[in-house]
């Protein structure tokens, strides 16, 4: 599965990274937060676990603020929504 | 987002999981497998114990790892790619422990450790291997781990680093080419036995000519400290490890952590104080990470006490000569010896499986210094540490189905091109530093060996290396996503 970066709607994106071990699942996230404006929102798809605790640091660190975060019963996917601050 | 069965959860709250009941089966099964090898195998002959003890080591090594998310390669390559200081600050926090565990160990008589020659080819294995672990997504131990987790990702890096050792070990023919005479002169007057080759072959010329030249010592030893506490705690313990290890937090303070901590302060700036509450506060902020580090600090400790003592009551100093009176001889070393190091370690027991495999195939990796001198290559099923290694998957399969964190993985070609590449970096790394993450820098710079340091320099420097690679690709595939957005 390769990376996906879409837009789903005004100001909301989707960072779609199954399937991507570190560091890609955070790079690619901070590389999307990077080009994001500010209030706008990233939907984020990843299954690393390890991926997960890093970008939930480097959030709180560049002030972006987590709004959602759910996991897929069963599944090691998990679904961020991320505010860029 | 398309609706599917969720749960939401808060991934920085305490660890409080609903394990589903099937991955409580699978746990227990994953436990009872390894209970039922220690039990089976001691009642076959009780000095399987030795074994046991690398086993259940191994086990709680990985818990510890996937609990903690613990991985050498994730606290220099966040650091330094997405400006995460988290597993950096755990790993210090781990040197800290382990350093004053290991003093006390080594006071005690039980220690196991040997230091390692100092020098410049500990910088140049750890930046190879650094670059390596970037590329994979994991150090050695990292892998392992990641591998009990049902990455086959971490698998294919633990095979690629594994046999890339046995290859790179057993290399000659032009490599012979770059190898310095002095080197070959040197090796020549070791006055070697002549199966082992020791003249053909880049790394046993390497090793014979130029690392055994080296002096090796702790910082205790080295400060002539008379008194053998003051040289475990203080020339060991404080002056290699907890001195180093505190400035290196300060400077991830300063460097990674300073800026968003005074940017969400609550109640005022009021100079150095508020400055040791920041520092304080990065320690602590992984909770998670920071347990793991304690659990590995003490674990690594006790494992060299108990190695020891299993040593001392069965009358050996090497797991070879428990071999030959078990009435096992194939596979040692001409010294009758296999690796058998008493702590924990990690790349040369996986050489030793992978050139098992090797020689099945008719391959003869006997013929180096690495295997046929120092190593052995014994049987995986009589190979004490590579039981360590085995549980060690195995600990981290049960971490990561308590936490519902289990899911075979398979790679994406991207993914798997990387995890064997870097697997190979990793392994030439790994050899050139006489060791990983765990046996080159973590084991030796919390037993007074300041070897370690320079392989962690080397780490760092390989780290940054490759995450400004992984930079500039990553810069390239979004550029090519985003290409298609008119936002961008």
């Amino acid at each position: 599965m390769a990376v996906k970066f879409e837009k789903t709607g005004e100001g909301i994106y989707l960072l779609d990274v199954q399937g991507y071990v570190c560091p890609h699942p955070q790079m690619y996230t901070k590389k999307g937060m990077e080009k994001l404006k500010p209030g706008d929102v990233l939907e984020l798809v990843f299954d690393n676990p390890s991926s997960g605790e890093s970008i939930a640091a480097m959030c709180q660190a560049d002030g972006n603020q987590i709004i959602a975060q759910e996991k897929e019963t069963g599944k090691s996917t998990m679904r961020w929504r991320i505010r860029k601050s | 987002m398309p609706s599917l069965p969720c749960n939401t959860i808060d991934v920085d709250a305490p660890s409080i999981v609903q394990t589903e009941p099937r991955n409580i089966i699978r746990a227990f099964a994953v436990l009872g497998f390894f209970a039922v090898c220690s039990l089976w195998s001691f009642a076959i002959d009780h000095r399987y114990i030795y074994f046991s003890a690398y086993l259940w080591f191994g086990f709680v090594y990985g818990m510890s790892l996937q609990y903690g998310r613990f991985c050498m390669a994730s606290a220099i390559r966040d650091l330094f790619a997405v400006g995460v200081p988290r597993m950096a600050v755990g790993i210090m926090i781990a040197v800290v422990l382990f350093s004053l565990v290991s003093a006390y160990v080594t006071v005690a008589g039980k220690s196991t450790f040997h230091a390692s020659p100092i020098g410049l080819y500990s910088v140049i294995g750890g930046l190879i291997f650094g670059i390596g672990m970037v590329y994979t997504g994991g150090c050695a131990s990292g892998s392992l781990y990641k591998t009990g987790e049902g990455s086959v990702a971490a698998l294919l890096v633990v095979l690629s680093l594994s046999f890339t050792q046995v290859f790179f070990v057993d290399a000659g023919g032009w490599l012979n080419h770059l190898v310095p005479a002095s080197w070959t002169e040197s090796a020549l007057a070791k006055g070697l036995p002549a199966t082992v080759t020791p003249t053909d072959g880049w790394y046993d010329q390497f090793l014979a000519g130029y690392v055994w030249n080296l002096s090796a010592i702790t910082v205790g030893e080295w400060l002539e400290f008379k008194n053998p506490i003051a040289a475990a705690f203080l020339g060991n313990s404080l002056i290699n490890a907890i001195i180093p290890a505190t400035l290196i937090l300060a400077a991830i303070y300063l460097g990674w952590y300073r800026k968003a901590y005074l940017r969400d302060l609550k109640g005022g700036y009021h100079g150095f104080t508020t400055e040791l509450a920041g520092y304080w506060s990065m320690v602590t902020a992984s909770k998670r990470t920071a347990i793991a580090g304690l659990i590995l600090g003490l674990a690594a400790g006790l494992h060299m006490w108990v190695m020891q003592g299993l040593q001392q009551r069965l009358g050996i100093s090497n797991a070879g000569e428990l071999l030959l009176a078990m009435g096992h001889a194939s596979g040692l070393s001409i010294q009758d010896t296999v690796f058998d190091p008493g702590y924990f370690y990690i790349t040369t027991q996986e050489a030793q499986g992978a050139a098992w495999v090797l020689q099945k195939l008719g391959f003869n990796t006997m013929d180096s210094i690495f295997f046929g001198l120092d190593n052995g290559v014994p049987n995986p099923l009589l190979n004490p540490v590579l039981w360590m290694s085995v549980s060690l998957i195995g600990g981290a399969a049960v971490m990561a189905l308590l936490n519902n964190e289990f899911q075979f993985k398979v790679p994406t070609l991207e993914i798997a091109t990387w995890a064997i590449f870097g697997g190979i970096l990793m392994g030439i790394g790994a050899r050139v530093g006489m060791g990983c993450n765990i046996g080159a820098f973590f084991a030796t710079v919390t037993n007074g060996d300041p070897s370690g340091w320079l392989f962690g320099l080397g780490m760092t420097i390989g780290g940054l290396i490759g995450v400004k690679f992984f930079n500039w690709w990553i810069e390239r595939k979004m550029a090519k996503e985003m290409s298609a957005l008119d936002d961008f």
